[in-house]
């Protein structure tokens, strides 16, 4: 797909960037935001200016009411529909975005942002401090909430005053509850996918023992690696591989492997990859490290750790949505246990304890939570659904 | 999506409804009557529908449509959410049909309910003469296999719209044919097939 791309890359806030930055940057849109007006973060410190990094796909229309805002789950990123610019691979939502597809830049002008704490091209603790120095773990911490707030200075700049739908799942699924809660009044359609709105405490344990695998690895440097030119492989391998296991269904590890052996006829003996699965993890993790940053992984898993809608409005989840005009659609997928159809229902309960417009679908998958990116045909049939229902009534024109 | 013809029980609910208003359908099925609402009468109509299959058919013709069921999802609710809460069908399948009555009145300032009569004539006959469970066209159930635990006749829930001090707005009689039919009381407890009421707070 055509990508639109703005240059050049120059100025302070341009330094130092990495490799996967610079190649990602080259190849997308971005911004330098809050040079006057800095982000003020939920940790209480201003940040600014900072880079956005984006990518759109289609046009925005004369009265501005067909953008769609997809929001990148943990280590995604702003390609969504194309070839992707450090693994060469095809974009990680090309089953629901591209021509005639449920979210087609021949109606919907869609945009996809890296988040803040990212590191593909958004300002993250791979970037500079104002002195010039590495962030690093100095960074400030980012949450969720932060991450839609950089999103929503981001639309002010391009002008767009509301979005017909943001969508995403995951994490995404995350800021899109955030969106809804936020900024209501800009949010026409609200999609979360595979989510919560609270991070359990399994899931923190899971994202604890990432980080811990990190941060023990003795190249990871008290964070900074990159000034002695190393990198914490191992690491976030290790980090990569806990997690990959989550997007799975055991279900779906025991059909893809079962107990199927590595290039071998026989046990090993020993502690290489006897087993096809523990082949497909090392192949998971050592590729996941060419592409993706540590301390960002850290800052990321961190957001999603804090993420708790609840707690941010009284402890009542229903009160994120009161008097609400958005209209919700949540999807789910029957064995995803990361993200399980029990943690929708909850926001489904708050959604109409707020007499919100809600749709929920829980989709039959044994793909477990990793369903939302694969081809999910009773998905997309009942999103195209909703979205076409939607279209409707806002008067948008051209969606079938 | 086609809402051409709607089965004549639902349209009979459908024509209870004011224009532009807000309505809960609770067990709403395929959407027919939810369609309709939306459709023409521009409802912000809303559905609760048990059956996941059920729900994601109506999400995909683009009604908003939750999984849910009366008994145990109701109370999620605020007061006064909707103007009608229908419940067509359905009522004799809950568990708690009276606690269900007293939360669609909650939640909707009025609720407009259809239920088939247990003291229809074929079913008194079927069950004083030929000794079993009756099975009729509105009861097509084997007594081991209904999901129907609480049936009533029309006089049953007259009196519990009495004992709850619900006003009843409206009461339709239907025969077999689903036609509305105009008796007095007693008679319409034995011809009656099925009833729709429209009930509101006192």
């Amino acid at each position: 797909m055509e990508a639109a791309i703005d240059k050049p890359l120059d100025g302070p806030l341009f330094d130092g960037l990495a490799d996967a930055e610079r190649k990602a940057l080259a190849r997308c849109r971005h911004a330098v935001l809050g040079v006057e007006r800095p982000l003020r973060l939920d940790c209480g410190v201003e940040l600014g200016p900072y880079r956005v990094a984006y990518q759109t796909y289609g046009t925005l229309n004369a009265d501005k009411s067909n953008a769609v805002l997809i929001c990148h789950a943990l280590t995604l990123d702003q390609f969504v529909a194309e070839e992707h610019p450090v693994t060469g691979k095809e974009g990680w939502w090309e089953s629901l975005v591209g021509p005639g597809k449920v979210l087609d830049p021949a109606r919907y002008f869609i945009i996809c942002i890296n988040v803040l704490g990212g590191c593909m091209g958004t300002t993250g603790p791979l970037a500079q401090d104002p002195a010039g120095q590495p962030w690093n773990l100095r960074f400030p911490v980012v949450t969720v909430a932060d991450m839609v707030r950089a999103q929503a200075v981001l639309l002010d700049h391009l002008g767009i005053p509301d979005l017909f739908c943001v969508i995403g799942g995951s994490m995404g699924g995350m800021q899109v509850l955030e969106w809804a809660a936020s900024y209501p009044a800009r949010v026409f359609t609200a999609v979360p996918i595979a989510c919560a709105a609270r991070h359990s405490a399994q899931n923190i344990a899971f994202h604890e023992v990432g980080r811990q695998a990190i941060m023990a690895d003795p190249e990871w440097k008290g964070g900074d690696y990159r000034q002695h030119d190393t990198v914490p492989a191992r690491g976030l391998s290790v980090a990569r591989m806990t997690a990959h296991i989550t997007y799975l269904s055991e279900q779906a590890l025991q059909r893809k492997f079962g107990r199927a052996l590595q290039d071998r006829d026989a046990l090993g003996f020993g502690f290489d990859a006897d087993f096809q699965v523990e082949s497909y993890l090392r192949h998971q993790g050592s590729t996941f490290v060419d592409r993706f940053d540590a301390n960002s992984y850290l800052y990321i898993t961190r957001a999603m750790d804090y993420f708790d809608l609840a707690a941010a409005h009284g402890g009542v989840l229903a009160n994120a949505f009161k008097g609400t005009p958005t209209r919700f659609c949540l999807f789910s997928f029957t064995s995803d246990w990361l993200f399980p159809t029990r943690e929708s229902r909850e926001i489904v309960h708050a959604l109409n304890a707020a007499a919100a417009n809600v749709s929920f679908v829980e989709v039959e998958s044994d793909k477990g939570h990793d369903a939302f990116l694969l081809d999910e045909p009773e998905m997309f049939r009942t999103l195209a659904g909703f979205l076409k229902g939607a279209a409707a009534v806002r008067g948008l024109k051209d969606v079938p | 999506m086609s809402v051409a013809a709607i089965r004549v029980d639902l349209q009979l609910i459908a024509d209870m409804v004011d224009p532009a208003t807000r309505a809960l359908d609770v067990g709403c099925g395929d959407g027919s009557l939810l369609a309709y609402l939306v459709n023409f009468k521009r409802v912000d109509a809303r559905g609760m529908e048990l059956s996941q299959a059920g729900v994601n058919a109506c999400v995909a013709s683009g009604l908003s449509v939750i999984q849910g069921d009366a008994d145990a999802d109701l109370r999620d609710y605020p007061d006064d959410a909707f103007d009608y809460v229908i419940l067509s069908q359905t009522l004799q399948a809950t568990r708690e049909p009276r606690e269900v009555l007293r939360q669609m009145l909650r939640v909707g300032k009025r609720a407009i309910i259809s239920f088939p009569n247990f003291a229809h004539w074929q079913v008194r006959l079927r069950l004083v003469f030929g000794g079993r469970m009756p099975e009729t066209p509105s009861l097509p159930f084997k007594w081991y296999d209904t999901p129907n635990i609480h049936l009533c006749s029309i006089d049953d829930f007259r009196g519990l719209c009495r004992d709850m001090g619900v006003r009843i707005e409206r009461a339709i009689v239907l025969d077999r044919n689903s036609k509305p039919i105009s008796l007095p009381p007693l008679l319409a407890n034995l011809l009656g097939e099925q009833a729709v009421f429209m009930l509101q707070r006192d």
